[in-house]
């Protein structure tokens, strides 16, 4: 096994990089979805719907700033425009006039409505983008390549993935641990997370945290979209391939759990890249192997925490 | 008493659920019952309207939209107006059936236009003999369809997965024929599994001693192809295949080119042309790139010239998107059910076709496209040239486009009648690179 480990430490050093990378972009979509969950008590499958549209968006906010002759740096910017505007617009049109009608609902009925949005909002995209691929990859241009050495040549990562989705993934990271536990409307999110009849009580506004929450994690959605299109085609579809990956982290995290979904977001990142260079055939399920093990062994996911049924 | 058979409640019920299958049936298997001209000719037509496949299934459905259009202001087939219905194929096959169905037994659509997906190929060609309805398959490649069994009411208006695979293997063989070491990244699907086989098998009758470096099958649809670039970054092949197509050869492309990828490594792409024009400049020269079939837009030596820059001027105009591939499939399946109807009409001296006459006139049905001319061999399967060149870029085009293109023939590069593709590339002797054409300069 040492020896295994010797012999491919080189391969093994530069999967940890393409893990980190994939990591990033998933961590930034799993965890609104796990937000939102945490408060609303709602599985929003239109949140693969706010991703594509943040990529769209974003593809689309580049686009423009370009025909305005801005600068190339300006195209990073333009991502967290994008993600702002989609989710600032969106997320309180979808919580006020949708969601807020079904709280407290069958979940059932609650996961009908929100796959009949994610299909109508499908085809609000089609009708505005069209089906042929969009793509704007400035940002990744501009950053150029970082080489990194292996077996006495190099391999070149774009900055871009090696830097910036990790980097911006982490800083959301910490942010969101810093606002949940250090700010007043953090602590009024975590109250109304944890128990939300005893939040009421005490005269927590919960429709108020409700729209914030939806807000901000259709925002880190339509980030998580923004951030993608730089590196690749944005196509009808992407949403839903999102969200499935998504689901597995949440699922396997803990309902709610931020720090639960970066680890998780890890775990997945680095076991498909070590899949592709190993066992290329098992990449596609390495996600649903590791929830399928953690779940077996903690059915509440990794940092779930058991509920006590109200009778 | 009475020795007669009483007939409960259940035995009627039961009576009743056998005899509806064999109403349908009957409904289906009418083929040879004399039809009457009908006040307008019903299409069904199968593509993708959504999901990632929609990059190739709404210009096909513009394509049927245009051509429709066309055909009925010259007024119609044999004076019939053309009325299309469209399904998608997003749904899976399991609605596609049940649509085909519908379209056939309720709707009484009087010809199938069928699919993009192979695997929606596959669900529809057995409804096609079930139900005795003429079944065009303008888009779909899988090799399977004739290879397995005889298909009476199903045709193919173009190539097929074999040639569009050997083709550019022929070229690179020709072409480049020093590569030592390879590597394959395909979508995980029946087209990326399948077209790797055949490569494989066709390479290894060729030029065996080839060494495999990498085979990287990423899900259809992937996001993100970091990871598999690094590994052939490290990997080094001298030439990697992929049937990459749509929005994931976009994203491949994208990060290969970034990556100086294309640098390393010799690239050969069958179905690269539909994402070419999205990717302008990225995509760099010196790479093989096919188009399934002979219609790229600077082919050199189109049949009609004036007719492919019309089709390109008239597209273009309506939908301001550049010609890609399935729109010149549809169009082929568009000339080749006028042509059938023509001489099905013209056999029975202008009396409209019943189903099973309209099917007889499919057989070895000969038609224009606007680059060559299509014959539907004996076992109901298109032949096509294939058309592969190597990539360049030129002052009058944003985009990359094929240079030293080579036509290869569509009967020297299709599996015989009657045989096995993957048992065919097997059987190939390297002789059949000296039959290659030689490269149209320019």
């Amino acid at each position: 096994m040492a020896e295994w480990f010797q012999d491919n430490s080189g391969l093994l050093g530069l999967a940890l990089l393409d893990g980190l990378a994939s990591a990033g972009l998933i961590f930034l979509v799993a965890v609104g979805l796990n937000l939102v969950f945490g408060v609303l008590r709602i599985v929003n499958v239109a949140h693969g719907s706010l991703y594509a549209i943040g990529a769209y968006a974003a593809a689309s906010v580049g686009i423009f700033f370009a025909s305005l002759g801005l600068p190339a740096w300006a195209s990073l910017p333009a991502l967290f425009i994008a993600a702002a505007l989609v989710g600032v617009v969106l997320g309180p049109l979808i919580e006020r006039f949708i969601l807020r009608r079904i709280y407290g609902q069958e979940e059932v009925l609650q996961l009908l409505v929100t796959f009949a949005l994610f299909m109508i909002l499908e085809d609000v995209q089609k009708l505005i983008w069209g089906v042929q691929p969009v793509q704007h990859d400035v940002a990744m241009r501009y950053l150029g390549t970082f080489d990194v050495p292996f077996a006495g040549d190099v391999v070149p990562f774009t900055a871009y993935q090696l830097f910036v989705l990790p980097g911006v993934a982490l800083v959301v990271l910490v942010g969101l641990a810093w606002f949940l536990r250090r700010t007043l409307t953090g602590r009024v999110i975590v109250a109304v997370t944890t128990d939300r009849e005893a939040a009421t009580a005490m005269g927590i506004d919960a429709r108020r945290v409700f729209l914030l929450t939806f807000t901000f994690g259709a925002i880190l959605a339509a980030l998580g979209g923004a951030l993608s299109s730089p590196t690749g085609a944005i196509v009808p579809g992407i949403g839903p391939q999102t969200i499935v990956l998504s689901f597995a982290v949440v699922a396997t995290a803990g309902l709610g759990q931020t720090e639960g979904a970066a680890l998780t977001a890890l775990m997945i990142g680095l076991g498909r890249s070590i899949a592709v260079y190993f066992e290329p055939e098992l990449e596609v399920v390495v996600p649903y192997i590791i929830m399928l093990a953690v779940l077996l062994v903690r059915p509440q996911g990794l940092f779930g925490t058991t509920t006590t049924r109200r009778i | 008493m009475t020795d007669q058979p009483s007939l409960s409640r259940r035995g009627l019920l039961a009576g009743a659920a056998a005899a509806v299958p064999g109403a349908v049936l009957m409904q289906g298997s009418d083929a040879n019952a004399q039809a009457q001209k009908p006040a307008e000719l019903k299409i069904g037509i199968t593509t993708f309207l959504s999901g990632p496949a929609s990059v190739f299934g709404v210009p096909g459905k513009q394509a049927a939209e245009m051509m429709i259009d066309e055909i009925n202001k010259a007024g119609g087939i044999g004076g019939v107006r053309l009325r299309a219905y469209f399904v998608d194929e997003a749904p899976g096959t399991e609605h596609l059936v049940g649509e085909f169905r519908r379209l056939v037994q309720s709707e009484g659509v009087h010809v199938m236009l069928a699919s993009i997906s192979s695997g929606s190929c596959l669900a529809c060609t057995p409804l096609s003999k079930d139900l005795q309805k003429t079944t065009i398959l303008w888009d779909c490649a899988t090799q399977r369809i004739f290879e397995e069994g005889p298909q009476p009411f199903a045709f193919r208006s173009q190539g097929f997965a074999t040639p569009e695979v050997l083709a550019p293997l022929l070229y690179l063989l020709k072409t480049k024929p020093d590569f030592r070491t390879m590597a394959v990244i395909n979508q995980d699907y029946a087209w990326g599994r399948d077209s790797w086989e055949m490569w494989r098998a066709g390479m290894e009758a060729l030029k065996p001693g080839v060494r495999v470096v990498a085979e990287l099958f990423p899900r259809l649809g992937a996001p993100d192809y970091t990871t598999e670039i690094t590994r052939l970054l490290a990997a080094r092949p001298d030439v990697i295949f992929s049937g990459h197509w749509g929005g994931d050869l976009v994203t491949l492309a994208r990060q290969a080119a970034e990556r100086r990828l294309f640098e390393r490594s010799l690239f050969v792409l069958p179905v690269a042309e539909a994402s070419l024009p999205i990717l302008g400049r990225t995509f760099p020269a010196g790479h093989i790139i096919g188009t399934r079939g002979d219609h790229w837009n600077n082919h050199p030596r189109p049949k009609d010239p004036a007719r492919l820059k019309a089709l390109n001027d008239a597209y273009r105009a309506r939908f301001n998107e550049p010609v890609i591939y399935p729109v010149h499939h549809m169009v082929q399946a568009f000339n080749a059910l006028k042509a059938a109807y023509d001489k099905a009409l013209a056999a029975k001296g202008g009396a409209w076709p019943n189903d099973a006459e309209l099917a007889a006139a499919f057989r070895g049905l000969t038609f224009d496209s606007p680059t060559s001319t299509i014959t539907l061999r004996e076992d109901g399967q298109g032949l096509e040239d294939q058309i592969v060149g190597l990539s360049t870029h030129v002052d009058s085009t944003p985009y990359a486009i094929p240079k030293d293109m080579v036509i290869f023939p569509a009967a020297m590069v299709s599996t015989p009648v009657g045989m096995k593709s993957v048992d065919w590339l097997k059987s190939l002797k390297p002789d059949i690179l000296g039959q290659v054409p030689a490269p149209i300069a320019g």
